[in-house]
């Protein structure tokens, strides 16, 4: 019993530590922290005045593009910087700082993947944040607490699915260089090919089917239903070709995508960490 | 009774093999070297050594603790200093030594006085405070053997410590190794320099391709080959056949041992001539009756060079001139990457 809370406190010392490295990089380097705010906020604006004159009732649900595209740039900003998160652990790997984690008496080499999930999941709030105050001050609204606890779980949840998927490929890819490719790959298309920017009846059929399979979607459409103020999980909140999904369905499949993604990268955790 | 047992260990990466059944022993409190040319299989006995990887067969055992089945329970016994110094650059190096000391789940008290006990020691205090991406090499070092020493491990490993670093880091880092040995700590240092093996350790394995080729004292290693040794050339580069003809002369001459044709040095002999004989008038007789001549004779005290070469047939710089270009270190490093 002593033993296993010496366990605890020694697993969170280290990732505490860990954490913190993280957290004095980002003090002092402050410019992934500043155009991760920035950038959806030029687009919140440039995108927002885009549709500006668009007529009544354009969008479905929506009084305007900003309010539409609000909930889009939440999901982008923090899909972005869980994608960036397994850029830190190559470039550790890449000059040798993990053999010194590797060498230290560990409690868990979790700690290392833990304190990754905790950066990121910090800093998407943050930039959400900012994010969904500028939107407020643009007039696009702002969602009730129980609308902001949606947005706050669903990002938790695509954070935790993408950051998986990106210190997976942190481990599998040679460098950093083909990271920062596919990173640039993925990125871009994956918003376009979401309801980030526009509706599913909006999109040609292929483009539709694309979208409403996109983990993206799935997180886009809670935070936007979220912003209705009538927020109930029964609530239809995506119309896909293959069906209607209410915000719990989003939120579920998403919830199960993120199960899968760390059962799936488990096994190669274990193997590149111990 | 020893400390560290290892024991026929194996490792290949792809088709290359970088050990083959290398065993050791080394005793408590002992400043042990290992000592080879670039490509010798050094790193990688360290980094298996440090637990960062894994043999491929054989076994290993620190204090009776089996490495492989226990590597978390040796990590608490062992620090590790790298060949390549890896420190983060944005952060100073009192912020880094702060960090390594919570992967070791130090204390706060005792963590603040480690750190400034190793401030002290190794003369860091003018530039503790900077930004680790502002370090020379030999600041860097020091700030990496500190790190290394944080939680008085039992077992301090260094991978070529003093590469690349000036006279006063390098006299400052033999000192405290020194020091540390007699605290009584057992340091394994790994070098292809033969004068820090011949002056640092007390004990030493000598690896050519992955092979244990020579152990023993520095002084027993080089009593071995008996008397002075000598270096022969008949010209200034000779060939094969010639060197081979000198070779059949000089071991029909009584007190002439240990003959060694050194090729890379333009086929010159080397080989240990008996003290207690005046062999020279006789040598000379032997090669003019088969029409050579001296070109150039020298004598020197046996070396750790000379163990190399009696043992290999090529000096140890030679070797390192040899393995230049043939090593991929960019594959090299992609290999030994997690």
């Amino acid at each position: 019993m002593e033993l296993k809370k010496y366990n605890l406190f020694f697993l969170y010392q280290e990732t505490f530590a860990l954490t913190k490295r993280l957290f004095i990089q980002l003090k002092r380097r402050p410019s992934t922290l500043l155009a991760g705010i920035l950038q959806p906020i030029i687009w919140l604006f440039l995108f927002g005045a885009l549709f500006s004159k668009a007529p009544e009732g354009f969008l479905p649900g929506v009084d305007s593009y900003g309010n539409f595209l609000g909930a889009g740039l939440i999901v982008f900003t923090a899909f972005s910087g869980a994608l960036n998160s397994g850029l830190p652990l190559m470039f550790d790997r890449e000059f040798g700082f993990l053999n010194r984690l590797l060498v230290a008496p560990l409690t868990s080499r979790l700690s290392i993947v833990l304190s990754a999930f905790f950066y990121i999941t910090i800093l998407s709030f943050v930039q959400s944040i900012v994010i969904m105050i500028v939107s407020y001050v643009l007039g696009y609204g702002w969602p009730n607490l129980y609308g902001l606890g949606i947005v706050f779980t669903t990002l938790i949840l695509l954070v935790l699915f993408v950051t998986s998927i990106s210190l997976c490929l942190a481990f599998i890819l040679p460098g950093h260089i083909e990271l920062i490719a596919l990173i640039f790959v993925i990125n871009l298309p994956l918003l376009f090919a979401s309801t980030a920017l526009a509706p599913i009846s909006f999109m040609p059929n292929w483009l539709g089917w694309l979208a409403s399979l996109n983990p993206l979607t799935f997180a886009i459409e809670p935070i936007r239903t979220a912003y209705t103020q009538t927020m109930d999980l029964e609530l239809v909140a995506l119309h896909a070709p293959y069906g209607d999904l209410t915000c719990k369905s989003c939120i579920s499949i998403l919830f199960f995508l993120t199960m899968i993604s760390l059962i799936i990268i488990r096994p190669l955790l274990n193997r590149k960490l111990n | 009774m020893s400390y560290i047992k290892v024991k026929e260990i194996s490792k290949s990466y792809s088709d290359i093999h970088a050990l083959k059944g290398l065993s050791m022993e080394i005793p408590a409190g002992t400043l042990f070297g290992i000592l080879g040319p670039n490509g010798a299989g050094k790193s990688t006995l360290i980094k298996i050594l440090a637990t960062l990887i894994e043999p491929d067969s054989g076994e290993i055992s620190i204090n009776n603790i089996n490495l492989i089945k226990n590597s978390r329970q040796i990590r608490e016994l062992i620090g590790y200093v790298a060949q390549d110094v890896a420190l983060d650059k944005i952060l100073t190096g009192r912020e880094l030594l702060d960090f390594q000391s919570d992967l070791y789940h130090i204390n706060k008290n005792k963590k603040i006085e480690r750190i400034e006990t190793l401030i002290n020691q190794l003369e860091m205090n003018d530039w503790i405070d900077r930004k680790c991406g502002t370090y020379s090499g030999g600041m860097k070092r020091r700030i990496d053997l500190a790190a290394g020493l944080l939680h008085l491990p039992k077992v301090l490993i260094l991978d070529e410590p003093t590469v690349g670093l000036d006279i006063e880091s390098r006299n400052i880092i033999w000192q405290l190794l020194k020091d540390l040995r007699n605290d009584g700590m057992t340091v394994l240092l790994s070098s292809h320099y033969l004068d820090e093996i011949d002056k640092l350790a007390d004990r030493l394995i000598i690896i050519d391709h992955g092979r244990v080729i020579a152990q023993g004292t520095p002084a027993q290693l080089k009593n071995k080959l008996g008397g002075d040794r000598i270096t022969l050339k008949v010209r200034e580069f000779s060939n094969q056949e010639e060197a081979e003809k000198i070779c059949e002369i000089l071991s029909s001459i009584d007190g002439i041992t240990q003959i060694i044709i050194n090729k890379a040095q333009g086929y010159s002999i080397n080989f240990v001539a008996d003290k207690e004989k005046d062999l020279l008038p006789k040598l000379k007789v032997e090669l003019a009756f088969s029409n050579f001549e001296i070109f150039s004779l020298a004598q020197s005290q046996p070396s750790l060079d000379d163990v190399y070469l009696q043992a290999t047939g090529k000096t140890l710089l030679d070797a390192e001139i040899s393995m230049t270009g043939k090593r991929d270190l960019k594959k090299e490093s992609k290999q030994s990457m997690r």
